[in-house]
Parts: C-alpha cells; sequence; structure tokens
C-alpha cells in the first residue's frame, strides 16, 4: 500500500464523517432555515481559519441496539478558529446526528474545547441544536450536562462564554446557555425551555406552542434569558462577531482598541434632552451622541428596556454604557431593570471594561406587584454590582437622581470615581411634588387655598433642591458640566483612570443578592 | 421622536410621560388572600375527596388528596370549620390558584 492509499484513506474517512446525518436529514434541517453546524461554524470564523478535532470519534451507547448505529462526530463538531483575528473555541451540535442528542462521547468532545478555552485563556462559543439527553445513555448524558456546567461556572469571569441558541435547546440543557455570559437567539428557530409543550399539557392540560413557551422573542422580551436577538442566523453570526470586537479575550486582558473617531451623530446635546423633567427622550440617542462613531452595541435591547445597557468605545476602547431610558416607563428602576443593569456591570468588571453611567430616573417603580416580586432583593444586586466593581467608574448626571435611585446609579457613595452632573440635573430624596407635600404638609393644609400654597411650596422646594449646586457644595458631584462638555469630559476621565487600582477586602467571593 | 404613543405614568406624586412596556401592562393585579379559599398550590389532579358539603371538620383533617409532580398532597383543613361548597370532583384536572374548597370557620 502506498501512502498515498493512507492519505486516500484519511479523506475517505473524513469524507464520511463530514455528511453528518446524512443528505436527507440536511435537507430536512436546510428547509428549516437552518444552515448546518459546520456551515455555522465557518460562517462565524474568519475564512479558513476552523481547525476541527475529534472527528473521529465515536458514540458509546451499548444498550437499545445503539452499538450497531454509526453517530458521525457522535452529533457535535468541536475546534477553534479565529475572529477578526481573535483566537476563539467553539463546538456546534450537529442536529443531523441523532437530533444532536447528547451521550456520553458527545458530552467529552464539548467538555474538551471547554478545557482548551480555560486553559488557553480564550474565548468560548457554544453553538446549540439538541433535542435533549439521549436517552439511551442513560446517567451517562446526565452525567454529561453536568460535566458542561461544571467547566461553564469555572470558566466564568475568566474567559468570555457566548451561547447560540440554533435549534431547540430544552429540560437541562438549557442551564448551560443560562450559566454563560450572552446568549444569543434566532427567529423561529431558536426554542428554549425546561418543560415542554407535551410535559405542559400533560401535567396541566394546557396548550401551548413552543414558541409561546420559550421561542426567541420570549426570551428576548419576558423572560430575560436571552441577550441578543436576530431575524435569521447570518444576522446573528454577525452579531457574535461585532460582540467578540468589543470584549477582552480573557479577564487579564484589556478589550482591543481601535482606531478612535468622532462621534457620527452631530446633534447637539441638549437638543436631545427636554428641560422639563417630566417629558421622554431617547437616551440611546444621548449614548450615540458622545461614543466613538457613534456606535452604540447595545445588549438587551428588548427586555426591560427601561434601562438601556451596551457597549461603546470612548478613544478608541471598549466601555460598558448603563443608563436609565425616561422613553420606557419614565426610566424607573425595578426588578427586571436591576437585574439587567447589575449582571452586565459585573460583565464589564469581570473583563476590565469601564463602565459609564448615564443617569435620569425618578426612582424604583412602587406598585404591590414589584414589592412582592422582590424589588428590594432585585433592586440591591445594582447596589452590590456597582459597589464591587473597581474597574473605572464614571457616572453623569442628566436629570433626575432621586432617592434610593441616586445612590444605586454609580453615586460617589458607591465609589464612582468621577461624578459630573448637568446644570438640568435634580439631585434630591425624592421629586420636588413629593418632598414639598411632605416637608410644607402644615402650611398647605392650614392654607386658604392649599392648592396655590402647594404649587408655590413645590416651587420653593425645586429652586433650593432640585438641581446640582446642593450634591455640588457636599463634593457628591465633582462638577457640574455643560452638556456639550460631557465627551471630553469622559475621554479626560477614562485617561487618568487608565491605571485605577481600588483595594478589595480578600475573600473566597461575596454573596451577590442572586 | 414618536410622540403618539407616549402615555401618563405615575412615580410617586409626579406624572410623566413616556411609553410603557407589554409586560407592564400585563401584570397582574393582586388581592389580597381570602383565609376561607382553599386554593390549589401547585396544578394537578384531585385523587380523592375526603369531605362532604356541610361537613364539619376539625382543624388538621384531611380535605382532599391533590396528586401533583408524582407526590400525593394532603389537603388539610386550616382552622375549625364547616364546609360550604366543594368546586372539584375526582379525577378532575386542577390548575394552580384553583379554588377547591370553600369553608367557613367556627
Amino acid at each position: 500500500m502506498s501512502l498515498k492509499q493512507f492519505i486516500q484513506e484519511l479523506r475517505d474517512r473524513k469524507e464520511l464523517a463530514k455528511s453528518g446525518g446524512g443528505e436527507k436529514a440536511m435537507q430536512k434541517q436546510k428547509a428549516m432555515g437552518k444552515l448546518s453546524a459546520r456551515q455555522r461554524i465557518t460562517s462565524i470564523l474568519d475564512k479558513e481559519s476552523f481547525q476541527e478535532y475529534d472527528m473521529f470519534v465515536e458514540h458509546a451507547a451499548r444498550d437499545f441496539d445503539m452499538e450497531n448505529k454509526v453517530l458521525h462526530g457522535d452529533g457535535v463538531i468541536i475546534g477553534t478558529g479565529t475572529i477578526y483575528g481573535e483566537p476563539v473555541c467553539i463546538y456546534a451540535q450537529d442536529f443531523t446526528v441523532a437530533g444532536g442528542s447528547l451521550g456520553l462521547m458527545h458530552s467529552r468532545k464539548i467538555c474538551k474545547i471547554m478545557d482548551h478555552a480555560l486553559k488557553m485563556r480564550i474565548p468560548l462559543i457554544g453553538i446549540n441544536d439538541s433535542g435533549g439527553a439521549r436517552i439511551q445513555e442513560g446517567v451517562n448524558s446526565l452525567a454529561g450536562y453536568g460535566e458542561i456546567f461544571y467547566r461553564n461556572t469555572m470558566s466564568s469571569g475568566v474567559i468570555p462564554q457566548i451561547s447560540v441558541i440554533l435549534g431547540p435547546c430544552a429540560g437541562g440543557a438549557v442551564y448551560s446557555p443560562a450559566l454563560t455570559d450572552f446568549v444569543f437567539v434566532v427567529e423561529n428557530i431558536s426554542k428554549m425551555f425546561i418543560t415542554g409543550p407535551s410535559v405542559i399539557k400533560t401535567v396541566l392540560g394546557e396548550d401551548y406552542t413552543m414558541e409561546e413557551i420559550g421561542g426567541a422573542k420570549v426570551h428576548c422580551q419576558i423572560s430575560g434569558n436571552a441577550h441578543f436577538f436576530a431575524e435569521n442566523e447570518q444576522q446573528c453570526f454577525e452579531q457574535i462577531k461585532k460582540l467578540i470586537s468589543y470584549i477582552p479575550r480573557n479577564n487579564s486582558k484589556k478589550a482591543k482598541s481601535i482606531e478612535p473617531k468622532l462621534p457620527k451623530l452631530k446633534k447637539k446635546l441638549e437638543d436631545i434632552v427636554p428641560v422639563n423633567p417630566k417629558l421622554p427622550y431617547d437616551m440611546r440617542e444621548l449614548i450615540m451622541a458622545v461614543a466613538d462613531n457613534s456606535d452604540f452595541f447595545e445588549v438587551m435591547e428588548e427586555f426591560a428596556a427601561n434601562i438601556v445597557i451596551g457597549f461603546g468605545r470612548m478613544n478608541g476602547e471598549t466601555v460598558g454604557f448603563v443608563a436609565n431610558q425616561p422613553m420606557v416607563l419614565a426610566g424607573v428602576l425595578d426588578c427586571d431593570s436591576s437585574d439587567k443593569a447589575a449582571r452586565f456591570i459585573r460583565f464589564c468588571n469581570a473583563f476590565n471594561i469601564p463602565l459609564i453611567t448615564l443617569e435620569d430616573m425618578p426612582g424604583y417603580l412602587p406598585g404591590i406587584d414589584q414589592e412582592h416580586m422582590g424589588v428590594i432583593r432585585h433592586g440591591a444586586k445594582v447596589l452590590y454590582a456597582y459597589c464591587e466593581a473597581n474597574v473605572p467608574k464614571i457616572t453623569v448626571i442628566i436629570r433626575k437622581a432621586y432617592g434610593g435611585g441616586y445612590i444605586a446609579m454609580n453615586s460617589r457613595h458607591m465609589r464612582a470615581d468621577f461624578v459630573f452632573a448637568w446644570p438640568t440635573a435634580e439631585i434630591a430624596v425624592m421629586g420636588p411634588e413629593g418632598a414639598a407635600n411632605i416637608v410644607f404638609k402644615k402650611e398647605i393644609e392650614s392654607a386658604e387655598d392649599p392648592e396655590a400654597m402647594r404649587q408655590s411650596k413645590i416651587k420653593e422646594y425645586k429652586e433650593k433642591f432640585a438641581n446640582p449646586y446642593v450634591a455640588a457644595s457636599k463634593g457628591y458631584v465633582d462638577e457640574v458640566i455643560e452638556p456639550a462638555e460631557t465627551r471630553s469630559r469622559l475621554l479626560h476621565a477614562l485617561e487618568v483612570s487608565k491605571d485605577k487600582f481600588a483595594y478589595r477586602p480578600e475573600k473566597k467571593h461575596g454573596i451577590p443578592p442572586f | 421622536m414618536d410622540n403618539e404613543k407616549l402615555e401618563s405614568f405615575r412615580v410617586y406624586i409626579a406624572e410623566y410621560k413616556t411609553k410603557l412596556t407589554k409586560k407592564f401592562r400585563e401584570r397582574k393585579k393582586w388581592t389580597p388572600p381570602n383565609p376561607n379559599h382553599i386554593l390549589a398550590v401547585i396544578p394537578g389532579t384531585i385523587l380523592d375527596i375526603l369531605v362532604k358539603k356541610n361537613q364539619h371538620v376539625k382543624e388538621g383533617e384531611i380535605l382532599l388528596i391533590l396528586e401533583a409532580m408524582k407526590m400525593e398532597n394532603r389537603v388539610i383543613m386550616p382552622f375549625d370549620g364547616t364546609v360550604t361548597s366543594i368546586n372539584v370532583t375526582k379525577g378532575e384536572t386542577v390548575p394552580k390558584k384553583h379554588i377547591m374548597v370553600e369553608i367557613t370557620p367556627d
């Protein structure tokens, strides 16, 4: 046998492995608007950069006649590659092979690439498209999930972990994405749930579709389990690449910086924000007016839209923006928005991304439903996350900063490094109306015309306290600035904070109010 | 800016113009619990009913068995009283918070 024959045999074997679940299954996958597992990987990675491993792994099921079946690659593809030259580890479940079901060897392949990602300290991207545990492999499948969860947890905060849901992801399988930093979903393709339609039907006798229980929209708008929504797979891949460009490869590095650019949005900042604090504006416009090239990559756009989070760049370097959104629910803090902001702050802190907070909020959302849902412990997450963060933290108070919300939104007291306020800022224990009603209760009640007295007292309170100068007089605000100065002040503050060192007491870990 | 969709939204005493979210709009109204209503704490199936209408029942006695998640849950009388109404039948599947039995205290 010549060497050529050996090479030919290898090529044949590879070709066979690449055929996945066969032509018919591949066609079915395509008909659902889904790419094949290999196509997905190559669409995300730089051209020609994908290197595959464990192509010849065979499954380990020895019961129920499974021993006579061949499952190419055991239903998952693993490898390494680059995105804009940055190295990543990647795996993709192949639905065409036994429904992408997870058995012992399938999970060992995933664990191999996860171990590699942690050891090499590079991001991990997992593409999920699986019917769930391979029932024929029994407890070995469960063990497989457990091993993955353990690695997700060990890697958390060391390397960025990205989950892409491109098919069903049900039962225990959903917990791996839930443990990772960012979850990407695609309309009509992604389905995530713990109990599916058939279980709900059996137990409760209620009929729901998979889409209603855990479709892409549900997780982006209601549950908050997903961070990025796309209309098709290609759009999703572009989002993943964009995210990778904003974040560092591990927690000891900074995100790559790029050529600094001036904001494209030329609208004047003072023209974006109405002076009347009761009128809304789109906070994202304000972010775009200060960020490099007006690029703002929003995270969790539709979930708890009363707070806006996302990545941008200042002087070419990645920053994380956290900003109240007066356009939605007046920008109040509530359970969902607290949860959303806190997790993002912790991601930025773990990966050395400075935080810029833009504040315009009237307080916490009042209501018995909020109280019963635990707005105390959820709200506390924001406090915890800000206090704990030791990356550069800068706050700009645009208009309202009332009560507990003022403290929570990266105030001086949470150890903000720089606190700026616009002259329109109202930093007070509560809104002028509420405060006047309490402070001047007697005067208002005993007045001949209580309403006129109320209005005059509101005005008085407003002039005296609803401004940035009381807080500035105590040094809680470092400087009251003109709106047009916002970007240059932020740039300078970031510049001088580059080598920030903030002491934190040694501990095993804190106990945030999860 | 799309001013047409803006609505009034009250936070404490001040009224703001803003947009409301679907989730906020669809939030459930809270009602104080009625101690005379025995609710299903979990969706399940009524396996057995051990009391009858107008029967006097002592605190701690079993009213019915609600099977859910492979567990036969005993639903217990919370205080001495009388069964005024039984709203379920044997074998019936009930959703969470379904009023299964109504009682009045002594």
